[in-house]
């Protein structure tokens, strides 16, 4: 086997700094592109299911629910996207929990790598998947008569504000994935926890339709402040809908760029630590 | 001068800042302890103190049962864990204060191969090259190289999914290999193979040891470490309980062995005082109460003596033979227990009592 002969030193390229980061990110990327292409559930839950909460939600609540001044198509499209963006950000934690029990982090935890580099690549992968949705989502809606009022720009942001929040997400979720070590934990964490978060908000109903403590809750609620956005951004706010009290809804695309600022201050020093801690348990 | 500064503008090169102590070995561990804290338990140590120095170009076999330690040595080494007390050094290089210098040239094996399903076999050894910061026509070419060395051509791309364990490890392997480390860890590296692949894996493994790399190796199997490995270390408890060729270790049992297969275990008593008499340790019977075994200095003679005072008894036997010392004699004889080589081995070991092998 003279083909697996020791090295000649210069063979090994050596560079350090941002170029490392970059090719490091870049590698590690490309790994969660292709598993995007090849399982299926990911396939599946980026495109197919997308388009059947556009179809549930419009045609089966449309007849009920009775927004004034608005279609409840278009009022609910801000929720959906929010909702599917939110729920494309738990790939990261079953990603990260799976790594970890099958001893892939151990194998990238050996290579002269930095830390950052594969939750880069995870969460990059989620920005890709959530994308991929975004675009279905945007398609679907067009097609059963969901608009965009304002401008161009405005509709635009309000797709960055929505990816950038996937984004932040996608860090919290990749920390509770390597908390967690259990890939089904995290999966059924995400129906338990996240199906409150955004139902407990504006994205479905208005939220004064809300009682009381529910109310509040949803006021409050980070995902509240991004939907709010979203349909001020795409021109989707009911014309008859009252002046909002708290201020994450009167202000709130402030309020979901400084929710998105916590998660990722926090969320991003505590995952790449974690990772230079964790091994699978053998 | 900090080394933050220094790392502005010169990039450590591999050998700068590496201390060459003559006395300091390539591999060095010195009173390694690592306790798992499990709850409402005492702390379990899985290292209790571990001393290991391993020459440059040489092969150790880390031998023991399932639960020894030898997965947490192994995770020391290649900077996964930080043991609670002592230090380990690769090269001179402090392996817990400087990871950074030591993952560059290691490689990593683990007990279970870590290769993301979804990719091919290509795909899979292509990215771990990136991640050594092959550029990346390089990178093609020795992933390639490997695939074709390890005999994975027909597989390389087809995701390892649908790959059998063997060539997952293989794949593994060739992972850990990708940038010709100077110190490669593999840890259990034949555990749950079939024989014929793990004949195929001890054959890559005796050409990377041909061309000079220092390998360390975990095994739970005797013969594994018998015939890969220059040296070998018996681990039991977390702590080093012999050190030596596998002939120094079968020496310590006693230079030959008289063997016997008795057919009636009724005799067993009879033949255990012959042996008794004519040996020169304590004989020993086997789990089922037929064969029976004693050490001896003059092997052939007391063999000759041996089976002419039992024919004169009359007793019947199946066989009745010499043999030099096994591992297994070597490992019952120093910790009192057999080596767990049985199918109670496959079990991860965090579902066994002790957690941390």
């Amino acid at each position: 086997m003279t083909t697996i002969a020791r090295p000649a030193a210069s063979a090994l390229r050596r560079p350090s700094g941002l170029s490392t980061w970059y090719t490091d990110g870049w590698a590690t990327t490309k790994r969660n592109l292709i598993k995007i292409k090849r399982v299926p559930d990911v396939l599946v839950f980026t495109t197919l299911q997308p388009i059947m909460f556009v179809l549930l939600f419009t045609y089966v609540y449309e007849g009920v629910i009775d927004i004034p001044g608005i279609s409840y198509t278009e009022f609910i499209m801000a929720g959906i996207f929010a909702q599917t963006i939110v729920f494309g950000s738990t790939w990261s934690g079953s990603a990260m929990a799976q790594d970890l029990k099958n001893g892939i982090i151990d194998r990238f935890r050996t290579l002269p790598i930095s830390h950052s580099a594969v939750l880069i690549g995870r969460t990059n992968g989620d920005l890709v998947i959530n994308s991929l949705s975004m675009v279905v989502m945007i398609v679907t809606g067009l097609v059963v008569g969901w608009r965009i009022t304002t401008s161009l720009w405005e509709g635009l942001a309000g797709v960055a504000l929505l990816l950038l929040f996937g984004y932040a997400f996608s860090w919290v979720m990749a920390f509770l994935g390597m908390s967690v070590r259990s890939p089904e934990v995290i999966n059924n964490a995400a129906f338990i926890i996240l199906f409150p978060l955004t139902f407990l908000s504006n994205a479905f109903v208005p939220a004064d339709t809300l009682p009381e403590p529910l109310q509040t809750f949803a006021e409050y609620n980070p995902v509240s402040a991004l939907v709010q956005s979203a349909r001020e951004l795409f021109g989707n706010v009911p014309p008859g809908m009252p002046e909002p009290e708290v201020w994450p809804q009167q202000y709130p695309i402030a309020a979901t760029l400084i929710g998105i600022a916590l998660m990722l201050i926090v969320f991003v020093p505590l995952s790449i630590r974690k990772f230079g801690r964790v091994s699978t348990r053998s | 001068m900090p080394r933050f500064y220094r790392a502005l503008w010169a990039p450590l090169s591999m050998s700068e800042g590496r201390v060459t102590v003559e006395d300091m070995a390539f591999i060095e561990a010195r009173g390694l302890v690592k306790r798992y804290h499990v709850r409402k338990a005492p702390p379990v140590e899985a290292l209790a103190g571990v001393d290991l120095s391993v020459e440059q170009g040489t092969v150790r076999a880390l031998l023991g049962p399932n639960g020894a330690g030898k997965t947490t040595a192994v995770k020391v080494f290649t900077t996964l864990l930080v043991p609670d007390e002592g230090t380990a050094t690769i090269g001179g290089v402090d392996v817990v204060r400087r990871g950074d210098e030591v993952r560059p040239i290691i490689g990593v094996s683990g007990q279970y191969a870590a290769v993301d399903e979804d990719l091919t076999g290509f795909e899979n050894l292509d990215m771990v090259g990136r991640l050594y910061h092959f550029p990346a026509r390089e990178s093609r070419r020795r992933a390639h190289e490997l695939i074709e060395a390890f005999e994975l051509s027909e597989a390389q791309n087809r995701p390892v999914k649908g790959f059998s364990g063997g060539m997952r490890r293989r794949i593994d392997l060739a992972g850990a290999i990708f940038s010709k480390p100077e110190v490669l860890f593999l840890d259990e590296p034949t555990t749950g193979l079939d024989p014929r692949s793990r004949i195929g894996m001890w054959e890559i493994i005796q050409g990377l040891v041909s061309e000079g790399t220092t390998v360390f190796l975990t095994t739970q199997y005797l013969e594994e470490a018998d015939r890969l490995a220059d040296a070998i270390s018996v681990i039991d408890g977390g702590r080093v309980i012999a050190e030596g060729t596998a002939d120094e270790l079968k020496a310590q049992v006693g230079g030959q062995q008289i063997e016997l297969t008795v057919v009636d275990p009724g005799d067993a008593e009879l033949v255990l005082a012959v042996l008794a008499r004519h040996g020169a340790s304590e004989p020993r019977t086997s789990d089922d109460g037929r064969t029976l075994t004693v050490g001896v200095t003059e092997g052939p003679r007391a063999l000759e003596s041996t089976l002419a005072e039992l024919n004169a008894a009359g007793v019947r036997m199946h066989d009745a033979g010499m043999r030099r010392p096994t591992l297994d004699d070597v490992f019952l004889r120093l910790t009192g227990h057999m080596a767990e080589t049985d199918a109670a081995a496959d079990q991860p070991a965090h579902e066994r009592a002790g957690a941390g092998s």
